[in-house]
């Protein structure tokens, strides 16, 4: 540890640390547009800037590494001024649409704006004008609202190893845009959304089906029947100024049904299905020798980045369908016959932490008949939205359970939701298929926490099954390089698009802290702790529903329902 | 220190010791190459000191080119066939005498070799015709000849070396541009090139070279004007098994052209300089970075890559010392930015040319994370020399603490523009006035813009600074590059900043918000106090008044917050004009004129009614119906509709329309 002095107060450091983290650390806040933790810094905002006595400009405290004796002071004059100054040439670079930005009232910029009290518009001049690209099924790109920070490129590139979107021109000219300037839907864009949880403006939004959901529930004919993914309710909470990682469960459902759903069914219930048909697919491979290692297929943004960078493993990865779609494609099949209502009438409609979901939602292979699976899908941040607009205040609802017949789950399915969760579940399950026996818990634990790629061998049966969850594509491309190497003691693979899995997703709501990441897994983690049914073999309605419908995992009904394929993109 | 310029025609010295442990070097060497360059015999050829037939050097740099040589070369060629004269035509690289281009030296065989300003092709023939036939020096256009003390001289024909241009000069780093056949290794070699390469690796270690460097006091030629020595030695010392060596030839300063110049006219120099970083840091392979627009001086790296490779003086296992050196040319598209160094790293690892915050340095982590030394062409130029003769022949010459000499590239407003190297401390009075020839016109001098974009403007009361780094620094202004533009006193100074301003708001590269941002208002504050009345609408002119408030309080955010360099200096040409011209601004401010004249929004046209004949050329030509009058009497501008064009006084034959 080194000793720094910070406004006239010293305080220790680590050797080689930026300055910024130990602000940070120490409680000094300074702002910052472009920062992303654990990454390279880009030094692009220079909002973070401090003075540093014995050099002459000022010095950008995020790409700055401590030295011993450092004098550091944070808000001089100076300093205020300079941030204040690039605020202000930001703001006259900008739409000033507040009033109509989804981010209003969110928004980094709007939130400096007003901490550094700009009053008056110092600069004026030309604006920079942009078309809005809102082509793609899940992302909304308005480059007149961007500031340049270029955390989604980073984002895309260096995390997801997709590079879809990166600067193009020079100077004032210079905006983000795809390849050749077209839209996202025709990119190599997965449609993840880790560019719109990043930034800072609202540049990079959801494409809202808001409007979809609220006609459907006006509407006097259709059955409108909600379900939602295993990590909203851990999520959805701080939209509310809840702590992150508070449970709002009971309190959701009860909420949906005072919005007008018809039914809340939870995305869970068919994690448990999703693991039946997968578990029993894995027993299969292995038995059969089909391909191998298998790949999970419940992450909409991995399968198009396959699709696309790797189609050659297209075979490795899963027929099941994601658990929204099977969830979906059960209601208008089995539920739609057992409660007697055509199909088309049922609107179905999920609550996802993800923006790729709306893409999935639209495949065209996602539908039976020419009706879709799924109707519309909402984000948790949407979702958050509607609440808010119908004026509910959840404080004052009483937790209310879901609908019957999908309404138990394991919370194996609820895992579904965290990084090494679907392998936790799967193995769960296979373990049970394989011996008969429950697995202990405890054993599989190294597949847990936020490390971007988790592996571990596990023996079943005498079978040593090599396993690894990875989240985060750049990661999953890693582990694909050495695949393609040759590399053959893995079976089974569980890949996660965003970064810790659907906790992290791109359509949860904005945070910058990872520490509420962690929570939000903790919460999750908690969930399956205290559960009583852990496993998705054991969900009775599950076992009704094969008994009922589906007959058997990988039986004929459910390959019709439950499984899909998939082809290449590649261009 | 004229003895120090090697247009004194004996050529350098050639070290034949030294060369003989070159080519003891196995068989590598194509032995005809040996053969000639140990021969006592041969050596005076290949220097051109000894010639049968007559030679006809042609410059044919860039600027050569674009004043007309490739016409007259042609015309050269066909003369020499159609009348069957067995001359050799060699084309050089630039002189650097830009003005007089295109420019031909002809070398009668035992006579000096004498140089002529301006032959284009219609001129040619008779220039031909009186030496190669008649044997007779025309008395016109004659720059100069080349002294030797081999050759005889021209009766009555100045030496080049007195010549105004040249005389102050102290050529180091051009000392072959013009002269050598730039693509020729045996002439290079036997003017005494490679001789530093070959001390180096066959003599020093890396170490001693790095010191050697470091005590010549040799300092970045590109802008900052870093000790070149401590970043090789801060290179060298850390470890790593891949090293990277650049040179930065991504010249994008408005005005200058040194780097070409130098590739162009003696791409071996950079080789050799290129290649003696390498070897004292330990990369075993070398970039290039140079703009796509230099197409000459690529050609010309490439084929010299060529050679020094067959020579086996680059690639694998180079003198047998277990050196390995590849280079790599790797053309830009021109960005100003890609001159920073760690863009130019960006560029040259495919990604887009941003500059990326520092520490770590790239003497550090640099290339594909490796350590990396970047220099510019001129930097490396510098070294071939510094090796083969020593620090303290390098450092005898310029100031306490900027050592050597610099090239500098003249343009602007000045009579002989070109490329002039000159000694540290040299009097910019004397560059500007001696070897520029002063202001054509006979205008007044009015300024000086050195290092480009980046750097500042000096006025009348500078001229008599020396020129180093810190001189330049304590002005406002800065080393840069080198480029030198006059301005004389039709020169706007607001309209000077706007071109500065708009070069560089359009050359940022967009990544940090005080430049990108900044930039683009300050062009538009400047854009506004140019602009007419008659152009403004809404709260224009409020928006004029709020701009010229915030404008210095901008340029200090810009210049303390941004990332880079370019960012960093971005508002030097403002604050730079401001300092020196305030009075200029405030005329276009306060009295909406341009002193200058220059800025036709603001021009005020009148017309003399005394001098007036009423002839209404004036009135049916002005395109915005500005003029009013009847036949045969005075007409009347009205200054309200009136868009400044300027076309009535181009029309009036009576001169009666004034400007003010």
């Amino acid at each position: 540890m080194i000793n720094i002095t910070v406004n006239d107060r010293v305080v220790k450091a680590n050797p080689g640390e930026y300055i910024l983290s130990v602000l940070k650390r120490e409680g000094i806040r300074v702002p910052t547009l472009c920062n992303l933790p654990d990454l390279f810094p880009s030094g692009a905002c220079r909002l973070c800037v401090v003075e540093i006595e014995g050099m002459s400009g000022l010095i950008p405290s995020c790409a700055y590494p401590v030295a011993e004796g450092m004098k550091i002071k944070t808000h001089t004059p100076r300093a205020i001024r300079a941030r204040k100054t690039i605020v202000e040439l930001l703001c006259a670079n900008h739409p000033d649409d507040c009033l109509f930005c989804v981010r209003n009232g969110n928004c980094d910029l709007q939130n400096l704006a007003e901490e550094l009290g700009v009053r008056e518009r110092r600069y004026s001049g030309n604006k920079s004008e942009h078309k809005i690209d809102t082509s793609s099924p899940s992302i909304v790109r308005d480059p007149n609202k961007c500031v340049l920070c270029g955390k989604c490129v980073r984002v895309c590139e260096e995390i997801q190893g997709v590079s879809a979107i990166d600067f193009v021109k020079r100077g004032s000219l210079a905006y983000i845009s795809p390849e050749f300037n077209e839209g996202l839907n025709v990119s190599t864009c997965i449609n993840c959304g880790q560019c719109v949880a990043v930034c800072p403006t609202g540049a990079l939004r959801e494409q809202s089906s808001l409007k979809e959901v609220t006609d459907a529930l006006n509407h006097p004919e259709k059955v409108v029947i909600i379900q939602h993914a295993p990590s909203v309710s851990v999520t959805l909470g701080e939209e509310f100024g809840l702590k992150s990682g508070s449970d709002v469960m009971g309190i959701m459902t009860a909420a949906f049904r005072r919005l007008g759903f018809d039914r809340v069914f939870d995305t869970s219930f068919s994690a448990d299905l999703t693991i039946m048909e997968e578990a029993a697919e894995l027993v299969e491979r292995i038995k059969t020798g089909g391909t191998l290692p298998m790949m999970t297929s419940c992450s909409p943004g991995w399968i198009k980045y396959v699709e696309q960078f790797y189609p050659e493993f297209i075979p490795n990865i899963s027929s099941c369908k994601s658990p929204q779609q099977m969830l979906g494609s059960i209601i208008k099949s089995y539920y739609a016959e057992k409660q007697g209502i055509e199909p088309y009438r049922i609107f179905n409609v999920s609550i996802m932490p993800c923006t790729a979901k709306k893409f999935e939602a639209e495949r065209p292979e996602m539908a039976l008949d020419g009706i879709p699976n799924i109707d519309a899908v909402l984000t948790t941040r949407e979702l958050a939205r509607l609440i808010r607009m119908r004026g509910l205040d959840l404080r004052s609802l009483e937790p209310e359970g879901a609908d019957t017949p999908f309404g138990e789950r394991s919370s194996a399915g609820k895992l579904f939701g965290v990084s090494g969760g679907v392998m936790e579940a799967a193995l769960r399950t296979a373990y049970f298929m394989l011996t008969g026996n429950e697995l202990e818990v405890e054993r599989i634990k190294p597949l847990r926490g936020l490390d971007g790629i988790k592996e571990f061998q596990v023996n079943i049966a005498g079978l040593e099954v090599g396993v690894a969850a990875v989240s985060g594509l750049g990661n999953a491309r890693k582990l694909l390089e050495q695949i393609k190497k040759g590399r053959k003691d893995l079976h089974f693979i569980e890949v996660m698009t965003c970064p810790g899995g659907c906790i992290n997703g791109g359509g949860q709501p904005y945070t910058t802290n990872p520490e509420n990441v962690r929570a939000r897994m903790k919460a999750l983690y908690e969930i399956d702790r205290d559960a009583t049914l852990r496993t998705s073999h054991g969900n009775k309605d599950i076992q009704r529903l094969y008994k009922e419908y589906l007959e058997k995992p990988l039986g004929h009904k459910s390959h019709q329902l439950l499984h899909t394929h998939y082809k290449s993109r590649k261009k | 220190m004229q003895s120090n310029h090697n247009l004194v025609y004996s050529g350098a010295e050639f070290d034949q010791d030294c060369w003989a442990t070159v080519c003891q070097v196995k068989n590598r060497f194509d032995p005809d190459v040996r053969e000639r360059l140990s021969s006592p015999e041969v050596l005076p050829e290949i220097r051109h000191l000894k010639t049968s037939h007559p030679i006809v050097y042609v410059g044919t740099g860039t600027c050569g080119l674009g004043a007309g040589a490739g016409k007259t070369l042609q015309v050269i060629r066909k003369y020499l066939t159609e009348n069957q004269i067995a001359a050799e035509v060699i084309e050089v690289g630039c002189i650097g005498l830009c003005v007089e281009e295109p420019i031909v030296e002809i070398q009668m065989p035992g006579r000096q070799r004498v140089a002529f300003r301006k032959v284009t092709a219609d001129k040619t023939v008779a220039l031909l015709d009186s030496i190669l036939k008649n044997g007779q020096i025309p008395a016109e256009n004659i720059i100069g000849q080349h002294r030797s003390a081999e050759l005889k001289a021209w009766l009555g024909v100045n030496y080049i070396d007195e010549h105004p241009f040249f005389a102050p000069q102290t050529r180091w780093v051009l000392a072959n541009c013009g002269i050598v056949n730039p693509v020729d290794i045996t002439e290079y070699i036997a003017r005494g090139g490679y001789r530093g390469m070959i001390t180096a690796i066959s003599q020093m270690t890396r170490t001693e070279v790095c010191r050697t460097i470091l005590d010549s006091g040799l300092r970045g030629r590109g802008g900052g004007g870093f000790s070149t020595g401590r970043k090789w030695q801060m290179a060298l010392d850390t470890p790593g098994e891949q090293k990277y060596f650049i040179c930065n030839a991504d010249e994008g300063d408005p005005g200058a052209f040194m780097d070409r110049a130098v590739i162009e006219g003696d791409p071996f120099r950079l080789l050799e300089g290129l290649a003696i970083g390498a070897y004292a840091i330990g990369a075993s392979k070398a970039y290039i970075y140079i703009r796509a627009e230099y197409p000459l001086a690529i050609t010309r790296l490439k084929e010299t890559i060529r050679q020094a490779k067959q020579l086996g003086l680059l690639g694998h296992n180079i003198l047998d010392k277990g050196f390995n050196l590849d280079i790599i040319i790797k053309k830009g598209a021109g960005a100003f930015v890609c001159g920073e160094e760690t863009a130019l790293i960006n560029s040259i690892e495919g990604k887009r040319g941003m500059p990326r915050p520092r520490p770590p340095y790239p003497s550090v982590s640099g290339l594909f994370g490796k350590p990396t030394v970047i220099n510019n062409v001129e930097t490396l130029a510098n070294i071939p020399e510094i090796i083969a003769r020593g620090p303290n022949w390098f450092n005898a010459i310029g100031t306490e603490r900027s050592k050597g000499t610099k090239v500098f590239a003249l343009s602007g407003k000045i009579n002989r523009t070109g490329l002039v190297e000159v000694a540290m401390g040299t009097q910019i009075r004397d560059i500007i006035f001696n070897i520029g020839g002063g202001i054509p016109n006979g205008k007044k001098f009015k300024a000086v813009q050195i290092g480009g974009p980046s750097g500042g403007c000096l006025i009348d009361q500078h001229l008599d600074i020396e020129v180093d780094y810190e001189n330049l620094i304590k002005v406002g202004a800065m080393m840069g590059s080198g480029g030198m533009v006059v301005m004389d006193e039709g020169t706007c100074m607001v309209d000077v900043a706007k071109f500065f301003m708009d070069f560089i708001q359009r050359e940022s590269c967009g990544k940090c918000i005080p430049c990108r941002e900044g930039t683009r208002r300050m062009l538009e504050i400047l854009q506004r106090i140019t602009r007419s009345r008659r152009n403004e609408t809404g709260n224009d002119a409020l928006e004029r008044f709020k701009g010229i408030m915030y404008l210095n309080r901008l340029s200090q955010v810009i210049k303390d917050t941004s990332l880079c360099g370019l960012g960093k200096s971005a508002p030097n040409p403002v604050l730079g004009t401001l300092r020196w011209f305030r009075a200029e601004y405030e005329a276009h401010i306060f009295e909406r004129r341009c002193p200058a004249g220059v800025c036709t929004e603001l021009l005020h046209y009148e017309i003399n009614t005394e001098k007036c004949i009423g002839c209404t050329l004036c009135a049916k030509n002005c395109p915005a119906g500005a003029i009013l009058g009847n036949p045969k009497t005075p007409h009347y501008i009205v200054a309200d509709k009136c868009i400044g064009c300027g076309t009535c006084v181009d029309v009036c034959r009576s001169k009666a329309v004034t400007v003010k």
